[in-house]
């Protein structure tokens, strides 16, 4: 299912709400641009709506169905006034636990994120929501994303949660490029990525020792690995 | 080794002292350069990769890092939103004189690290581990650091600014001389299965390694390894500079490219640095630094005039000494 012989990369545009036959016909390891608007949320947000039991003061239901793993370099330039520069996201897996429920009650269609998660958790929680797992790309690209912020539509939560965890909602024009790495059915491109860099990688440890003295929380074989 | 441009604009004829205000200018220039324009070395090992790598997922990343190195010069924003840690790197000539002394030069550098957080702006990314309080300048306990070397018979001195991520591609194992080369090997395996899998460690990246010294010191240098020589420059001893090859031609040939997708693009280069160890042990540093390779030089000269360098040229010959002087 990588596009292994395809010599491009299929580039998408989106406007958001996407629509269901947009959401089937995306295939892993396309590359997709955001219109509309989307909102950034990381361990903050979660906090407070799954242990404080608060509602976002915004109704997030109604934005787009589009979540951002990420904290913006927000500039405020006098009060009120912002700008985005750059942005860059943070490692999704970290908030896996919340998604079951986040993404049925918020209507969620789009996870963008770093990283992904495991194909178990898009099997069990994306696939019934009808929900997409995005990657950003290369994980360093402040410049190009920043570039796809048109402006800041509303800000929640800045008082509790500070500028890099609160709730912002950025309105976005060719925001991309976003790997699609959970495809409708739950199919993880990194894990099919894996399975095939692990035929070349594993035999090159072939005749390699492991170290002379094994100390404890070192991992001495590769298979043992977690991530 | 590429041009330099030289600022005349804090001559004054007869100084013979590095003055405060000169490096405090020079040093917020320093950062804004080293947050926005991607060194010249990095960028054409990237551009090769690309024209190179033959898997299509993995080469449309490295003609995106291309294109955000463009925009982020275009557009003068950090190439990476996430600013990483500031820090220095002094090489000061035995005969150069700083006005003030090191302590009016460390002000300079923390100043410089707060003007220039609030001026790009760098994400204030320093807090306290504890509290988790945050000064938003990146100034706080042992923030930045400076570490310094020494120049015999010169008179000026390097400043090296370096923001750099903090949370993956660093590692550290007490190896023994019956783990050998075989022992480093393998540890460098480990190292690319934990770091470059889902690309955590934004690979391509330089991967510096320290061997020997103190577990202290062979991780400074694994630091130093991969932060301060330009890609493409092979350790002095040529037993070392073969053994970067070999590892160099192992990372690429793992299967991994950016992001952890399968491909041939995931080391720029290894550097490796060496330092005598204890006679039974072999303790060794990994240390990654990522595509967004922030980092940038300026030289110091007595008549307050200052040259912006590509190359850090840290591991002189005098810094990699084995002899008493
Ligand atoms: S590792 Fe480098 S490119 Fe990746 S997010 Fe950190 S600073 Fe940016």
């Amino acid at each position: 299912m990588i596009p292994q012989d395809q010599t491009a990369i299929r580039e998408v545009s989106i406007t958001l709400p996407v629509r269901d036959d947009q959401l089937n016909s995306l295939q892993l390891g396309d590359a997709v641009f955001l219109n509309g608007m989307v909102f950034t949320g990381r361990e903050g947000l979660y906090h407070m709506i799954f242990e404080k039991k608060a509602e976002p003061p915004i109704d997030i239901r109604t934005l787009g169905g589009a979540t951002f793993h990420c904290s913006p370099a927000i500039n405020e330039s006098s009060p009120g006034i912002y700008h985005v520069p750059s942005v860059t996201a943070t490692a999704s897996f970290r908030f896996a636990k919340y998604m079951p429920e986040f993404l049925s009650r918020y209507n969620i269609h789009f996870v963008i994120g770093k990283g992904g998660m495991s194909s178990r958790v898009y099997k069990e929680s994306f696939v019934p929501n009808r929900t997409i797992y995005l990657t950003t790309v290369g994980y360093g690209l402040g410049a190009i994303y920043g570039k796809g912020i048109v402006g800041v539509k509303d800000v929640a939560w800045k008082k509790e949660l500070g500028l890099a965890q609160a709730i912002w909602v950025l309105e976005v024009n060719h925001f991309g490029p976003f790997m699609v790495e959970c495809d409708a059915r739950g199919n993880s491109l990194f894990e099919q990525g894996n399975d095939e860099i692990n035929k070349k990688f594993l035999p090159l440890y072939e005749g390699l020792p492991i170290p002379a003295l094994k100390r404890l929380g070192e991992v001495t074989s590769p298979a043992q690995e977690v991530v | 080794m590429y041009g330099t441009d030289r600022y005349e604009e804090f001559m004054e004829e007869k100084d013979v002292m590095i003055r405060a205000e000169t490096i405090l200018a020079a040093s917020r220039e320093l950062n804004t350069r080293a947050a926005i324009e991607i060194p010249k070395d990095v960028q054409q090992k990237v551009e090769k990769m690309a024209s190179e790598e033959t898997n299509p997922l993995s080469r449309y990343v490295l003609e995106k890092i291309l294109d955000n190195y463009e925009t982020a010069i275009k557009d003068r924003s950090p190439m990476c939103a996430d600013t990483g840690l500031p820090r220095y790197y002094a090489k000061i000539g035995n005969q150069a004189s700083i006005e003030g002394g090191m302590v009016a030069l460390e002000k300079s550098l923390r100043q410089a690290t707060a003007d220039t957080t609030a001026s790009i702006p760098l994400r204030p990314n320093r807090v306290h581990p504890f509290s988790r309080k945050d000064h938003n300048n990146n100034v706080g306990l042992h923030a930045p650091t400076v570490d310094y070397s020494f120049e015999p018979n010169v008179d000026w001195m390097d400043i090296t600014v370096v923001h750099k991520g903090g949370l993956f591609g660093g590692e550290y194992r007490m190896l023994f001389p019956a783990d050998g080369i075989p022992g480093l090997k393998r540890f460098f395996l480990d190292s690319i299965a934990e770091f470059l899998r889902r690309g955590m460690s934004c690979q391509p990246a330089v991967i510096g390694i320290g061997v020997g010294g103190t577990k202290d010191v062979c991780v400074r240098l694994s630091k130093e390894a991969a932060c301060l020589r330009l890609v493409g420059d092979r350790n002095s001893e040529p037993e070392i500079a073969r053994l970067e090859e070999e590892l160099i031609d192992l990372g690429n040939n793992a299967g991994f490219g950016p992001m952890g997708f399968p491909g041939k693009s995931a080391v720029l280069d290894v550097h490796i640095e060496a330092a005598y160890a204890h006679t039974g042990g072999m303790p060794v540093g990994i240390q990654q630094f990522c595509y967004a390779q922030r980092r940038k030089t300026a030289r110091f000269f007595p008549d307050n005039t200052v040259e912006f360098r590509e190359d850090p040229r840290w591991f002189t010959p005098y810094y990699r000494r084995e002899t008493i002087d």
